[in-house]
């Protein structure tokens, strides 16, 4: 049975240079400020059915939260129309709609009616509530002395505690510590289990992996795909590194001008290299470009990949590789050997940095360049781990 | 589809019927009612006196116009309770449209977020004001019992009609407006101002007559000021609450007319032409609301 049918919606954003006043509107030919429009979601259908996982992956800007917030109803779509069976809950902020000045206690009671539950309702859930929120006597204490744990951790049991026919989430999955993130996660796979609908808006690819049953994926408004999980993330990435080399053109200019110039950096499957991706545990060639108009001397070449996150997934240089670079003149390209890359998929922006014997940055390049790497295996994580496994019989 | 459960069907549409939203706003009456409750407590929780400080201001109101106007010699017998019956009705209105039409504007941090029908929060504002209404209401009726004023029981059940069709005039005004102040914010200015005059045409600290007479001595129309929507609903409870239509002013031997000496039907086709009014009002201003809706998450 469908759970969410959405018909041609459209978002159009009015994008108005200033903010108009009664005056303006009376006065003015154009009726107050000069506007462009901009559709930040072009005309898509979507149908959902009841018991599914939906992720949704899509960049900045992509109109992927805008989708969720129509589903939502927090944001009226331009043309079409969106249906939704049953009690919905959105976590598209947590602890949205507390009023600082009331007690945690009174607030649950007013986020539950904007949920457009009863107050009995609500009052035969309240110590499940409190106790998922782990607030215990501060239930009572006023809201604007919580912590942003505490904050966060009552909207999120508010909001799962309700039993929603369908939740929509927007990347809150990811705030709070561990264990409290452990207990969400456990809460969201018993509404699963409980065949209830889930639609959330990611860029964490390994979250859709991990939960979901389908994945969609939007770019600049548009949907590009809307198929199982491994197959939209491999279909984001696609569109990510395409939107990373419009960027990296953008901002070419942080590169530092001294006349030295990193000039090109490129990854490739060193046996391979018309593969667009990399393969978790196998090889990967990166290959550094650098200009100079001047000769340097005991030049060092340092690079650092992050993971999206921003973590360092690993950095090194040229002299912790036992290798020191000869005097450069000219067009110089190094080229980096790693026979097996440890990582799972994902997209891992590298960061370069070429110091003078001094210490002195000579050039930098940042965020210019990514490697993604693809995985078809099914363990969970950072690294790539390939446990074998023995059964022996005891006895 | 046939074997769905009887789980309700949300539909997010660009616009919606007026029939929906009033739909959509009972279903989360509840809501209404905490939101009410909300507005009450956080605006008297840190205040010594609480609530008392609703019937603060009316009672300040009074003392200075009672003052004034025995000054300028044209107070009258029971000048105070004359002037409650109107100023507390007026005060109401007032308070629903200034507080309702930032209703929208300061609960930004709800609107780009939660899901709710938006209606309630201009609504739970006129709300809040009408529990201040009921309430200074309630202590007049204890002062007139106790000094055993003579209300007039022919008229004075008008008053329930009357404060009914302002409140659904104050409800279609707070709709209206809180969509207006999200796209022009100086909306709350401009109302600041309209409310003042609107005050000074309406007779609350004067008598309809007064400005009945000088209407007829320029030769206009001498009911034009019912045109007023305020007007037709204030004289009523005059009527009926101070229950006299001429009284000794000053040191003037002839009585003074203060009010039409009609029938309650005069009085009742009054109300009964705002009520006409609010109810219009009430449906355009949904209308609107509806049309404005769509963008304000963003516009905020």
């Amino acid at each position: 049975m469908t759970s969410i049918v959405a018909e041609g919606i459209s978002k159009k954003f009015r994008l108005s240079q200033t903010r108009s006043s009664v005056k303006d509107r009376l006065f003015r030919r154009d009726g107050g400020g000069s506007h462009q429009d901009f559709w930040a979601l072009h005309p898509l259908d979507l149908t959902i059915n009841e018991g599914e996982t939906v992720g949704i992956l899509g960049h900045n800007g992509s109109g992927k939260s805008t989708t969720l917030k129509c589903i939502a109803g927090i944001l009226k779509p331009t043309t079409g129309t969106v249906r939704v069976r049953g009690r919905v809950a959105s976590l598209l902020e947590l602890g949205a709609g507390f009023h600082p000045d009331l007690t945690g206690r009174e607030n649950v009671f007013i986020n539950a009616a904007f949920l457009g539950i009863s107050k009995k309702e609500i009052a035969s859930r309240f110590d499940d509530i409190v106790a998922f929120a782990e607030l215990d006597s501060f239930i009572d204490q006023q809201v604007k002395y919580y912590s942003s744990g505490m904050f966060v951790r009552l909207g999120f049991a508010v909001a799962i505690n309700v039993e929603p026919d369908v939740l929509l989430v927007d990347e809150v999955l990811s705030v709070g510590d561990e264990a409290f993130q452990q207990k969400c996660m456990d809460r969201v796979e018993q509404i699963q289990r409980e065949g209830r609908t889930i639609l959330f808006v990611t860029h964490a690819a390994d979250m859709v992996r991990r939960i979901c049953n389908r994945g969609v994926v939007l770019d600049h408004g548009h949907l590009v795909a809307d198929t199982h999980p491994a197959e939209a993330i491999r279909v984001f990435r696609e569109h990510l590194h395409g939107s990373m080399e419009d960027a990296a053109t953008a901002d070419s200019a942080v590169n530092v001008d001294s006349g030295i110039h990193i000039s090109a950096v490129g990854f490739e499957h060193p046996a391979n290299p018309e593969e667009a991706h990399l393969v978790s545990g196998g090889p990967l060639r990166m290959t550094v470009e650098i200009d100079c108009n001047e000769p340097i001397e005991h030049a060092v070449l340092s690079f650092q990949a992050r993971n999206q996150r921003g973590d360092t997934v690993f950095a090194a240089d040229s002299d912790h590789i036992g290798q020191p670079l000869p005097r450069l003149v000219g067009r110089t390209r190094l080229t980096f050997d790693f026979d097996r890359i440890p990582l799972l998929d994902g997209t891992y922006p590298v960061s370069m940095q070429l110091r003078g014997g001094s210490g002195a940055t000579l050039a930098l390049r940042e965020n210019q360049d990514a490697f993604e790497v693809l995985y078809r295996g099914r363990t969970e994580g950072m690294v790539l781990v390939e446990p074998r496994l023995t059964v022996d019989r005891i006895n | 589809m046939s074997t769905a459960p009887p789980l309700e069907l949300n539909l997010v549409a660009p616009q919606r019927s007026v029939r929906r939203h009033i739909a959509d706003i009972w279903k989360y009456r509840q809501l209404l009612v905490q939101l009410i409750r909300k507005e009450l407590h956080v605006r008297y929780q840190k205040s010594v006196l609480g609530l008392a400080w609703s019937l603060a201001n009316p009672l300040f109101l009074l003392g200075i116009y009672t003052v004034v106007f025995t000054v300028l010699n044209s107070a009258f017998e029971s000048f105070a309770i004359w002037l409650l019956c109107g100023l507390l009705l007026w005060n109401f209105f007032a308070t629903a449209l200034s507080t309702g039409t930032q209703a929208i504007t300061g609960n930004a941090y709800l609107v780009g977020k939660v899901n709710f029908p938006r209606e309630v929060l201009p609504l739970a504002s006129v709300g809040a004001a009408f529990v201040h209404f009921l309430l200074s209401s309630g202590l007049m009726v204890v002062v007139l019992a106790v000094i055993r004023f003579h209300v007039d029981w022919a008229f004075v059940w008008l008053v329930i009609p009357a404060v009914i069709t302002c409140l659904i005039m104050a409800c279609g005004f707070a709709i209206l407006l809180s969509a207006v102040n999200v796209y022009a914010r100086d909306t709350t200015h401009l109302l600041e101002m309209a409310i003042l005059a609107w005050f000074w045409l309406t007779p609350i600290v004067y008598q309809f007559n007064l400005m009945t007479t000088k209407l007829e001595a320029r030769g206009w129309y001498g009911y034009l000021h019912l045109f007023n929507p305020m007007t037709g609903l204030i004289i009523a409870i005059q009527r009926g609450v101070y229950g006299q239509t001429s009284v000794i002013m000053g040191n003037n031997p002839e009585p003074s007319i203060l009010l039409p000496d009609l029938s309650q039907l005069w009085y009742l086709r009054n109300i009964a032409v705002v009520f006409a009014f609010s109810v219009v009002l009430l449906v355009v201003a949904i209308r609107i609301f509806d049309r404005a809706e769509a963008n304000f998450a963003e516009v905020m």
